[in-house]
């Protein structure tokens, strides 16, 4: 079953392994049968780490969905509650403890487990309400960087890129924070940090701030990781706007959509256009086209932010055009959406006057024209030729480094960084001939399957002298990813 | 009430960081040693920290005050604090979260600022005269900053919100920040007050004409929909017996009520808030969408003759000519998917200006003739040859493309 996760140079099992124990520690300090109300929101991420298979191994015997009203009547002895740290979720807890029949024999304990971090706001809340001394055991489980595959790690957060980008909001950052601090309690102090981006700088501060906090940390596992890279999603906002053009990219992307293939290829043809620099200063036909015919909303998002992305923001005429048609056509309660997606650099002005794409594109080679999809020699088969920006920096830092690319990384937002972490003496690592290094790249704001091909493609180089771990935030695509910086509009009443 | 506010005493005693408690019912006197006593515990709390270097002692009057003139004491306040590098009676607010040393569990901004409301503070913030003294002090401190802001949009405190971003010059911000409101108002009477009282907002000047457009939709929606009922229920219009509506135009889009309007009130004069022209005027719809909208609503209707007149314009001299904005593709594409007969259909495809699309367009669609002519036009007498076998024997176009292939005069490519 954890064949997947140990396939990859770092064995990611004994991460899962990590996170089983600690649950199974959990369950059994809830002695006998049990009974678990899960939150909706962590029945995906928890799949990751246990099957039903280990719960049960551990007396769980019913599983439900957290909602108000009267908890089912199942005869076991413990209730536990798997709720993430929100109030909203107590408010609903609170109605279950107290709708629960206290004349019932034999009577059930109660239990919360807060995932990833106890709160004590909400437990305030709970003893408030009245119900806080019905809770047995309360305790947190850190659910920070879940494995997903042999050299993927995500934290399923969705709403990573908003907090960070439009809300200035560094909890998640906080998290994979302290997700790096578990991988490296597991897999040693990690020597090199390099990153790119406001994000990353303050991910780095918060490690070794936390590596101070906690001095007695100093652990004696030889560093399996040789340098982690960490990346904002903002440094690289086009790549997930892109069609993705591998197998599971793919997948990803169409799944659920009912465009027709001719549709698709126009749609693609734009985009290469685009991302290849041409005419990206003028109001687009296809797009115009799409609104007009009423294309879903986020097909016209995603390429209008495309085409801002790729011409440095737009002129104040053809914004305002876009502006207008689509304001016109989906409502004009959309302009909170458009104004998120200004916020996060997606869809804005040109206030340089200038657009350093190009400069960009040809500096970091992201256009490649003679691309071979059968044979690839390059990252840029993931998007049919053109290379994402984001691998092409991990690429680079590998081989040359990046002091060779200092200019072109200022045009990118944030500041570039290197921190080195001691390593006890002793533990330095000595690598063998032939011997590859071993890169972990946190993309703080998500990731595409496109990006992760493309790493995976880099790794599995020969000569190549780099293999990659991925860690995330969330696994994304451009839909997701859009929808999760859209509004939450209320549907129009009838 | 007394025993809730035991068990937050209890709760704030037992917890290591302090917040400001002002407790209104306590007299004056009182009420400044609890806040003395608040910040000398703070500094025990800050001596614990070797990390903070940049702190300074607040050194604290405690002379009693009458309840009207607070200025001589909080002046002092606010003059300790304004020359401090770090404010520290709002502890939650002295250092981001990140750095905290020692917590059993970690707060999110929601948390941290929740427990302000906890401590009161938030009373303290309703006093407009200590408000700005925070506000003042949060410009400075991002993070607690934005751990308010959210805070405040989250527990819905949207006055307090606007008042905090309007002392940061966010004004865009506090514009949309209120529009955004009127997704709460379901009453459509309701909304649209609202959502005239949007329009003074400090937006950029784009986004107020936007939503000076979507206030002066709303309007005319509703006096649409008023009217529209009436002839509904009367039951004497034919297009509203023909064709029931299916749904309200209230918060429709802009474009859609174009439609609606192009279907229902398509010869409407101007003058009436329901008539199409007078919606493309006073939101200055662009030709092309009016044409492509009003389009397929004639086409909806199978009205070819105004989809006709749509598409004619009249030189200054008096020729007739067809034109569209949109492409004549496009209107083969729209009359197509409303079944339009080919006769109709055809007229289009030959306008098509691309020879190849048109061709296309035309072998679809069965256009014949215009399959026959531009495979004369093309000169391709094998083409042409090749497409009798898809018209019917003995007909008309079968004879047309005989007589077309017997024509001794063209000079064929092939």
């Amino acid at each position: 079953m954890a064949a997947h996760l140990s396939s990859g140079r770092v064995n990611l099992t004994a991460l899962r392994e990590a996170g089983r124990r600690e649950l199974r520690q959990f369950l059994d300090k809830c002695a006998g049968s049990k009974a678990i109300v899960w939150d909706e929101y962590l029945t995906g991420p928890f799949g990751l780490i246990a099957q039903y298979s280990l719960l049960k191994e551990h007396e769980v015997e019913k599983m439900v969905t957290l909602k108000p009203g009267r908890l089912p009547q199942a005869d076991v002895k413990n209730v536990i509650f798997f709720v993430r740290p929100k109030l909203e979720l107590m408010d609903i807890i609170t109605d279950n403890v107290l709708r629960e029949d206290r004349g019932r024999s034999p009577q059930r304990d109660f239990h919360i487990l807060f995932v990833p971090r106890r709160s004590l706001l909400c437990e305030q809340w709970l003893k408030e309400q009245g119900v806080l001394g019905s809770f047995i055991h309360r305790e947190q489980y850190s659910l920070d960087l879940i494995p997903v595959d042999g050299d993927l790690l995500s934290m399923e957060s969705e709403s990573a890129f908003k907090e960070c980008y439009l809300e200035s909001d560094q909890t998640s950052l906080y998290h994979a924070a302290k997700g790096l601090m578990t991988l490296q309690a597991l897999y040693g102090t990690i020597p090199q940090i390099f990153g790119k981006g406001e994000c990353a700088r303050h991910v780095a501060n918060m490690m070794i701030r936390m590596k101070r906090e906690f001095p007695g940390s100093q652990n004696s596992i030889f560093p399996v990781f040789d340098t982690l890279l960490l990346l904002d999603r903002n440094v690289d906002l086009l790549t997930p706007l892109a069609t993705q053009l591998t197998y599971e990219g793919l997948i990803d992307e169409i799944y659920g959509i009912q465009n027709t293939s001719e549709d698709f290829f126009d749609n693609l043809t734009v985009e290469q256009e685009f991302m290849s620099g041409i005419d990206t200063d003028k109001a687009n036909n296809y797009i115009e086209d799409c609104i007009a015919q009423k294309h879903p909303l986020i097909k016209i998002l995603r390429l209008v932010c495309l085409q801002s992305v790729c011409n440095s923001g737009l002129k104040q005429k053809v914004l305002d055009h876009y502006k207008r048609e689509i304001l016109q056509t989906y409502g004009y309660e959309h302009i909170l959406t458009l104004n998120n997606l200004e916020k996060a650099g997606l869809l804005k002005l040109q206030t340089s006057g200038r657009n350093n794409y190009p400069t960009i594109r040809k500096t970091l080679r992201l256009w490649m024209d003679d691309v071979n999809e059968q044979n690839p020699n390059d990252i840029s088969y993931v998007y049919s030729g053109y290379a994402p920006l984001s691998v092409r920096l991990a690429q680079l830092l590998a081989r040359p480094g990046w002091r060779s690319i200092e200019e072109v990384l200022k045009m990118l937002p944030g500041p570039h960084f290197e921190e080195r972490q001691q390593l006890p003496t002793g533990l330095q690592k000595k690598r063998q001939h032939g011997e590859n290094r071993v890169t972990l790249v946190f993309f703080l704001g998500g990731v595409t399957y496109a990006e992760i091909a493309a790493l995976r493609f880099l790794s599995q180089m020969e000569d190549g002298g780099t293999e990659y771990v991925i860690a995330t935030t969330k696994l994304i695509n451009g839909t997701s990813w859009i929808k999760s910086l859209m509004e939450k509009l209320e549907p129009a009443p009838f | 009430m007394s025993r809730a506010r035991a068990d937050e005493e209890e709760y704030w005693h037992s917890s290591k960081f302090r917040a400001f408690t002002f407790d209104d019912e306590d007299d004056e006197l009182s009420q400044l040693k609890e806040s003395k006593r608040a910040v000398n515990s703070l500094r025990d709390i800050v001596d614990d920290d070797d990390d903070d270097d940049d702190l300074e002692r607040v050194s604290w009057s405690g002379e009693p005050v009458g309840r009207r003139n607070r200025l001589p004491s909080f002046q002092s306040l606010s003059n300790a604090l304004s020359d401090t590098g770090v404010k520290n009676y709002a502890p939650e607010l002295r250092r981001p979260k990140a750095e905290y040393k020692d917590y059993s569990s970690d707060w999110s901004p929601k948390d941290t600022v929740k427990r302000m409301q906890r401590g009161k503070v938030l009373i303290f913030l309703k006093r407009t005269l200590r408000r700005e003294i925070l506000f003042r002090e949060l410009e400075v401190r991002q993070v607690a900053l934005c751990h308010l802001i959210h805070f405040l949009k989250e527990t819905g405190e949207q006055k307090l919100l606007l008042d905090l971003l309007r002392f940061l010059d966010r004004t865009e911000e506090v514009a949309l920040s209120q529009y955004r409101e009127h997704l709460n108002i379901q009453d459509v009477e309701k909304r649209r007050e609202f959502l005239k009282g949007c329009i003074g907002l400090p937006f950029s000047a784009e986004d107020t004409s936007h939503i000076q457009d979507h206030y002066t939709l709303l309007e005319r929606q509703i006096i649409i929909e008023a009217n529209d009922r009436h002839l509904e229920t009367a039951g004497q219009s034919e297009i509203f017996r023909k064709y029931p509506r299916k749904a309200s135009i209230l918060n429709m889009p802009l474009v859609t009520t174009l439609f609606y309007s192009c279907f229902y009130h398509y010869t409407e004069a101007e003058g009436t808030f329901s008539s199409p022209t007078n919606l493309k005027k006073t939101f200055k719809i662009p030709d092309k969408q009016y044409v492509l909208t009003a389009l397929a609503a004639r086409a909806k209707l199978r009205a070819w003759d105004d989809v006709d007149a749509l598409l004619t314009t009249k030189n200054w001299l008096g020729y007739t000519k067809k034109k569209a904005p949109i492409g004549f593709h496009r209107v083969v594409e729209i009359l197509q998917r409303n079944n339009a007969p080919v006769q109709v259909l055809q007229e289009y495809v030959r306008l098509v200006e691309d020879v190849e699309t048109r061709l296309n367009l035309a072998t679809k669609y069965k256009c014949h003739d215009v399959v026959i002519e531009t495979y004369r036009d093309l000169k391709d007498r094998i083409q042409l040859t090749a497409y009798k076998c898809k018209v019917e024997r003995g007909s008309a176009e079968e004879q047309n493309i005989n007589s077309i292939l017997n024509n001794t005069q063209i000079r064929w490519k092939n």
